[in-house]
């Protein structure tokens, strides 16, 4: 019945997630205690993280245990290259647009890196589709639906 | 009576010519959006919301209403083609539907799926009809002390009954209860877990948190796996089904949504275990046996279907009576109405009235739209299946950023949008669901509120909590539906909740 493996056999994902759930916790605790108390009888706004924050310790702690209790669970093996490529493809696109470079040109660098992530080799071709499909949604959301989307000089064009 | 006139204008509101476009326009983005693999109906409507921002309020709830139904079907065409349910409640649909489809009943397949969901939505869109108002007299008896019992009821449910253990769920449903606390309180004005950001002074928006989660999370899960997602199935034989087929297909779609309906209706209901029940009452009924598991069978499919689609339209008595989301889908559409101006609950029906039944009504034409449309759309649906993964996802993570963009469009919104992506990603990797953490944000700062209020009323004494009757008896079932799965320790069905 009992399953105690090796050390490297046992759930480390569990336990690091606990170990992170008494740290969120440990914020909540003392953002709470750091707030002004303003309110004469019932309860401020410090009770709310307090209780969260027990919350998060107790399931912490738990979690921890189940993590040394029971073996590793099965995670499938992760191409974790293209999970860095499409995060820094999404963090251009944010830079972009906070620099007012533009929504079309933003989106652009968005769909051609995301191609390429997922094994795509073309990236002219994609940067040319990824082109027009911003521009075309650009065109649609924000005549047609009136949204206001960044516009930067090139979406200047069309007025 | 008064129901039944309230209805009516509602639909004369809804029934004009630019209303009935909004609808077309919401199903046929909805289905678009909620064919892809991957992304289910919560995703969809957070996806979307953005589109309808600048309609008048009626307006954007008739599209609301298109892309809701829309999505929704979209889902059970991907759940049947490609055998990858986009949700937990398509699951028991794509167990039969994908065996049909292998063996060329894709047509049929998808027929009794798309009129299920219509003779399901209609039933339980008039369910809603005479449900919702009662339900608003019961709402009003209701203290702020009780509201928070069904709070607390509404997190245990949703977290214990997504993923495979109630600690994964309750641990997804903490981080976002503590999401929630982000931003000014309410009640003092002061900012709570802001750093002195003042990016952070409004919270974190329900539909950035969902979009990160679900469809970036799933295409940073999907490129890491750099694996074929199941092959699609081509659509051979007939589209349309036969004589033999309604025969069989209309008392698994009348039984789908009794069971779908009253548990979606109930504040800890949910679409998995109707659609469940359904799948088992059906193959336990069928007098097709033979065909279960092997050639699939048509029943497989209507029944699932049917209460699939009657248990989301259930989850729509509590959210609009109560403001209760029981699903994340409900928890998009509440942040949704809220975007709008409009707080569901017992004052919505009193102070908005005209809207709200603007709003039924609009779910009644959006499901019939839905029929005549995407009947004979299905091939275009399919064709959209056959993009290449790498520019669907690529378009996927597109509109992810423009939703974001067109509703804040800072630098801080993008960002959270990618953290929330990565946290996604590895929640997902690591099996904790993801939808109680989008439920916690949500009705996280509701209870929250609730909870003071009754304090306040109490001058601070905690027992008010449990003085009132109903509190305590909804209580007694949240503890009860806490300690079961730890007792029992009963397999779930839902793997993916997404």
């Amino acid at each position: 019945m009992s399953n105690h493996g090796t050390a490297a056999a046992r759930d480390r994902a569990s336990v690091i997630v606990g170990v992170l759930l008494l740290l969120l916790a440990a914020i909540l605790w003392y953002d709470a205690v750091n707030l002004g108390r303003t309110v004469a009888y019932g309860i401020g706004p410090d009770m709310m993280p307090k209780v969260i924050g027990v919350g998060l310790s107790v399931l912490g702690i738990l979690s921890i245990i189940s993590g040394l209790r029971n073996p590793a669970r099965e995670t499938e093996p992760a191409d974790w290259r293209a999970v860095v490529i499409i995060l820094g493809g999404f963090l251009a696109l944010t830079v972009m647009i906070g620099l007012n470079v533009g929504f079309i040109p933003a989106m652009t660098v968005l769909f051609a890196v995301t191609s390429f992530a997922f094994g795509r080799r073309a990236l002219l071709a994609d940067v040319a589709i990824g082109f027009v499909l911003a521009t075309l949604t650009y065109l649609l959301f924000s005549k047609l639906l009136a949204l206001s989307l960044p516009r930067g000089p090139l979406e200047q064009i069309f007025g | 009576m008064d129901s039944f006139l309230a209805l009516m204008s509602g639909f004369a509101a809804a029934l004009t010519p630019a209303k009935l476009m909004y609808a077309s326009m919401g199903v046929l983005l909805g289905t678009a959006v909620g064919v892809l693999p991957g992304i289910g109906p919560a995703v969809t409507v957070a996806l979307l919301l953005p589109v309808t921002f600048k309609l008048d309020p009626s307006g954007s709830l008739i599209m609301f209403a298109g892309i809701y139904y829309g999505a929704m079907y979209g889902g059970s065409t991907t759940a049947i083609l490609i055998n990858t349910p986009g949700e937990s409640a398509s699951m028991a649909t794509s167990l039969e539907g994908s065996l049909m489809a292998k063996s060329g009943r894709a047509g049929p397949a998808l027929a009794t799926s798309a009129i299920g969901s219509f003779v399901a939505g209609t039933i339980a869109t008039a369910g809603i009809a005479f449900l919702a108002p009662w339900m608003v007299k019961l709402a009003v008896m209701f203290g702020p002390e009780d509201y928070f019992a069904l709070m607390v009821l509404a997190f245990i449910t949703v977290s214990a009954t997504f993923g495979d253990s109630p600690l994964r769920g309750l641990i997804s449903l903490f981080l976002g209860l503590a999401l929630g606390l982000v931003g000014i309180d309410k009640l003092t004005g002061q900012s709570r877990l802001t750093f002195g950001l003042p990016e952070l002074l409004d919270g974190v928006e329900v539909t950035t948190l969902a979009v990160g989660l679900f469809a970036i999370g799933e295409a940073l899960h999907v490129a890491s796996q750099k694996r074929d997602e199941g092959s699609l199935l081509t659509l051979t034989g007939s589209l349309w089904m036969t004589k033999e087929d309604w025969k069989r297909s209309w008392m698994p779609w009348i039984r789908g949504t009794l069971f779908g309906f009253p548990i979606g209706a109930l504040p800890a209901g949910g679409a998995e275990i109707p659609t469940f029940l359904s799948y088992s009452t059906e193959k336990r009924l069928s007098k097709h046996p033979e065909e279960w598991g092997t050639t699939g069978a048509i029943e497989g499919v209507a029944g699932p279907e049917a209460a699939n689609n009657a248990s989301v339209a259930g989850t729509l008595v509590p959210l609009l009576s109560l403001g209760l989301p029981t699903s994340a889908t409900a928890a998009i559409l509440l942040a949704g109405f809220q975007q709008f101006g409009l707080n569901p609950g017992p004052l919505l029906f009193a102070e908005n009235a005209g809207l709200v039944w603007t709003l039924i009504a609009s779910l009644f034409i959006a499901n019939v739209m839905l029929v005549i449309l995407n009947l004979p759309l299905v091939g275009l649906w399919v064709q959209l299946l056959k993009i290449p993964t790498p520019w669907l996802y690529a378009g996927i993570l597109m509109f992810a950023a423009m939703g974001s963009i067109a509703t804040k469009g800072s630098v801080a919104e993008l960002l959270m949008l990618m953290v929330f992506g990565f946290l996604g990603f590895m929640m997902r990797r690591h099996d904790y669901p993801v939808a109680p953490m989008v439920v916690g944000l949500i009705l996280g700062p509701m209870a929250e509120s609730q909870l003071r209020r009754a304090l306040q009323i109490s001058i601070g004494d905690p027992m008010v909590l449990v003085q009132s009757p109903i509190a305590v008896t909804i209580l007694a079932i949240a503890a009860v539906a806490l300690i079961a799965p730890f007792v029992t320790n009963t397999k779930k069905f839902a793997q993916d909740e997404d």
